[in-house]
């Protein structure tokens, strides 16, 4: 079996607002379009994906949250309809999907492994978050690959930033150890915003464009910061200096999905590949793609 | 007071009450924590039936109140944009925990009281906060309310409404919905129950854990919260309202700005040190301090009341730093705009 790799690493943030702004016919709301800027940056993410063979996608995402360490779906199927508890007006999708569970039980064993407290989720009434859906319908709509998905867990909460990225260090490279072993080729999504501070309160038209801007200037320049050091190679930095970026501007960094990624790639050297940078109800989103053939 | 807010208040009308007092629409309280154990498997673990023989005890007091409303506000429910009233009126689902998948399904089937909330949000826009109602099929209801409603309200022998816990909300805004609320009790002349899901401490036992097991996380979580409900069962809703943020330092995780449910309750049901408290249970559910405590409106008040903390009526928004000049007694800044 040849040995199996990671084709793509992306940083996918999942504001449920992008979907609901696509209009695609399993979302129940209807918009008149918006945030163009952060759609058409995944239409390029889609492009630079377009001639990458491969068998998965694993996301790591913020929205299942674990506090009893790190879980993994664990049921081949999942058809159910997903409503955002926060934007219950934006988003009601009805979801169909599949799970390579082989792999997702290979990931959890090698990081148990490294001592992680892990475990498979084998509930089938279990509902798949909606930052999972959202990432990866805006990855590849077709959904006609079978997922990996990894919960959020809140060490963070309970420790600190550092805690948290030590443990995601160690998810990181097992899963990257799983993939290998499994002779597959994976698509990696950290499913997260940057900064994180939103407007509180909705325009009456949500996708009313006049509205939309960064919540201040102070998480625009901490988000610029990010970009600049993910964008030139710079990941073991952008790595040392999480703590403080997650801490100043409440970024979404906090669920580990970032650092996981960063970890799994084995910190890149190479430059990512942004494809867009826009905000969605004041928060900071980037869509980066790193790309392990360009290293 | 600036114009603008005499003006906002003197459109409150009634709504604001002169002097504290402990409000007789709302004749009883529940504290509930929101663990799934109690309800899904009580038997493996002698507190998590304790817990479950006080939820049996707390709907029996319920039951004896008069109440036709239960109020339910969770700290499980979190929110964004202000604060959600769920408005659906029979909300159907399956329910599963994220972390406590494997011990089942909740299928659950709620009645809930939608034209109170839509009266709610209306009464909290009359007092500056965002809010407004969900009616969505599908819409995630939390465990910990799915939790208490299923059993304190199991035949949903009573209609609910449920309100959401802002992420963002400090104690100014989270009063002034705990008023908002009362308003809506008080018009539509409503007897209520205000039901509070949040456990006392949070930390979780983050590691696999036999169920036999089980501890308070910590002996300091567990004195303070002991000192919790020790002022619980005093009836001193008021005083434990205050010190919130001390509780929040001491024995919260801080997965939220601040701990909020006291500040919401204690403003919902009178702002008053005037009831008495009964802790049906205490244990340990996966290392959080779970209680089930009622509290009951009383002649007399057990402990003089200290209040130290602003006691606002109408939400004005977030405020930066430098906007202090617009709170009542701080005056204008020189040079500062007034607009
Ligand atoms: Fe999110």
């Amino acid at each position: 079996m040849a040995k199996g790799e990671i084709v793509m690493g992306a940083l996918a943030p999942h504001p449920p607002h992008l979907v609901y702004a696509e209009n695609p016919s399993q979302n129940e709301p209807v918009s008149e379009g918006g945030w163009e800027e952060l759609r058409w940056g995944y239409e390029r993410l889609r492009k630079s994906l377009a001639d990458k063979e491969f068998d998965v996608i694993i996301i790591h995402t913020p929205h299942w949250q674990t506090y009893v360490g790190t879980h993994f779906l664990g049921v081949p199927h999942f058809k159910n309809l997903s409503v955002d508890p926060i934007f219950p007006n934006l988003f009601r999708y009805n979801y169909d999907l599949t799970v390579d569970v082989e792999l997702s039980r290979s990931i959890h064993d090698h990081a148990a492994k490294t001592g992680l407290h892990v475990q498979m989720m084998e509930n089938p009434d279990f509902r798949i978050d909606y930052g999972t859906i959202t990432s990866c319908h805006l990855v590849r709509p077709d959904w006609d690959l079978p997922i990996v998905c990894i919960s959020s867990n809140r060490s963070r909460n309970y420790f600190s930033v550092e805690v948290m990225q030590a443990n995601m260090v160690k998810l990181g490279q097992a899963t990257r150890e799983a993939i290998e072993a499994s002779g597959k080729r994976a698509l990696l999504l950290s499913s997260n915003s940057l900064s994180h501070r939103h407007f509180t309160e909705e325009p009456e038209v949500p996708e009313d464009m006049s509205q939309e801007h960064i919540t201040n200037h102070h998480q625009y320049l901490w988000d610029m910061k990010m970009i600049e050091l993910m964008c030139s190679g710079k990941t073991r930095e952008m790595i040392d200096i999480m703590p403080d970026f997650t801490e100043q501007t409440v970024a979404e960094t906090d669920a580990g999905s970032l650092t996981w990624l960063m970890s799994a790639l084995d910190f890149p050297e190479y430059q990512g590949e942004i494809h867009a940078y826009g905000t969605v109800i004041g928060t900071g989103n980037a869509i980066i793609g790193w790309d392990p053939a360009s290293a | 007071m600036n114009a603008a807010v005499a003006g906002k208040e003197a459109s409150l009308g009634e709504a604001v009450a002169d002097e504290p007092t402990a409000a007789n629409s709302v004749t009883l309280g529940i504290l509930v924590p929101g663990l799934p154990h109690p309800l899904l498997c009580p038997e493996k673990n002698e507190g998590w039936q304790r817990v479950r023989d006080g939820f049996a005890t707390a709907r029996e007091q319920i039951a004896a109140s008069g109440a036709d409303l239960l109020v339910v506000y969770s700290t499980m429910w979190p929110s964004i944009l202000g604060h959600q009233f769920q408005a659906n009126p029979t909300p159907e689902w399956t329910h599963v925990d994220d972390d406590f998948h494997y011990l089942g399904s909740i299928p659950y089937k709620f009645r809930i009281d939608a034209k109170f909330a839509e009266l709610a949000v209306t009464k909290a826009k009359a007092r500056g906060l965002h809010a407004r109602t969900v009616a969505y099929h599908g819409f995630p209801i939390d465990t910990g309310t799915v939790v208490a409603l299923k059993l304190l309200n199991p035949d949903n022998e009573l209609p609910a409404t449920i309100v959401s816990s802002n992420i963002y909300a400090n104690r100014t805004e989270t009063t002034v919905l705990g008023k908002a609320l009362r308003d809506a009790v008080e018009e539509q002349g409503r007897t209520v129950a205000a039901v509070v899901v949040s456990t006392l401490s949070n930390r979780l036992v983050t590691e696999p854990m036999e169920p036999a097991d089980d501890h308070i996380h910590s002996l300091k979580d567990d004195e303070w919260n002991r000192k919790f409900l020790e002022y619980l069962e005093k009836g001193r809703l008021e005083d434990l309202s205050q010190l919130s943020r001390q509780f929040h330092d001491e024995a919260r995780v801080p997965k939220v700005v601040a701990f909020k449910p006291f500040w919401w309750w204690a403003a919902f049901m009178g702002q008053a040190n005037l009831y008495s408290g009964t802790v049906h249970a205490y244990e340990p559910i996966w290392g959080t301090g779970s209680a089930v405590v009622s509290l009951e409106p009383a002649g007399e008040s057990t402990g003089d009341l200290e209040y130290d903390e602003d006691d606002p009526e109408f939400y004005s928004g977030d405020r930066e730093v430098l906007d202090l000049h617009d709170a009542p007694s701080m005056g204008s800044l020189p040079g500062g705009n007034e607009d």
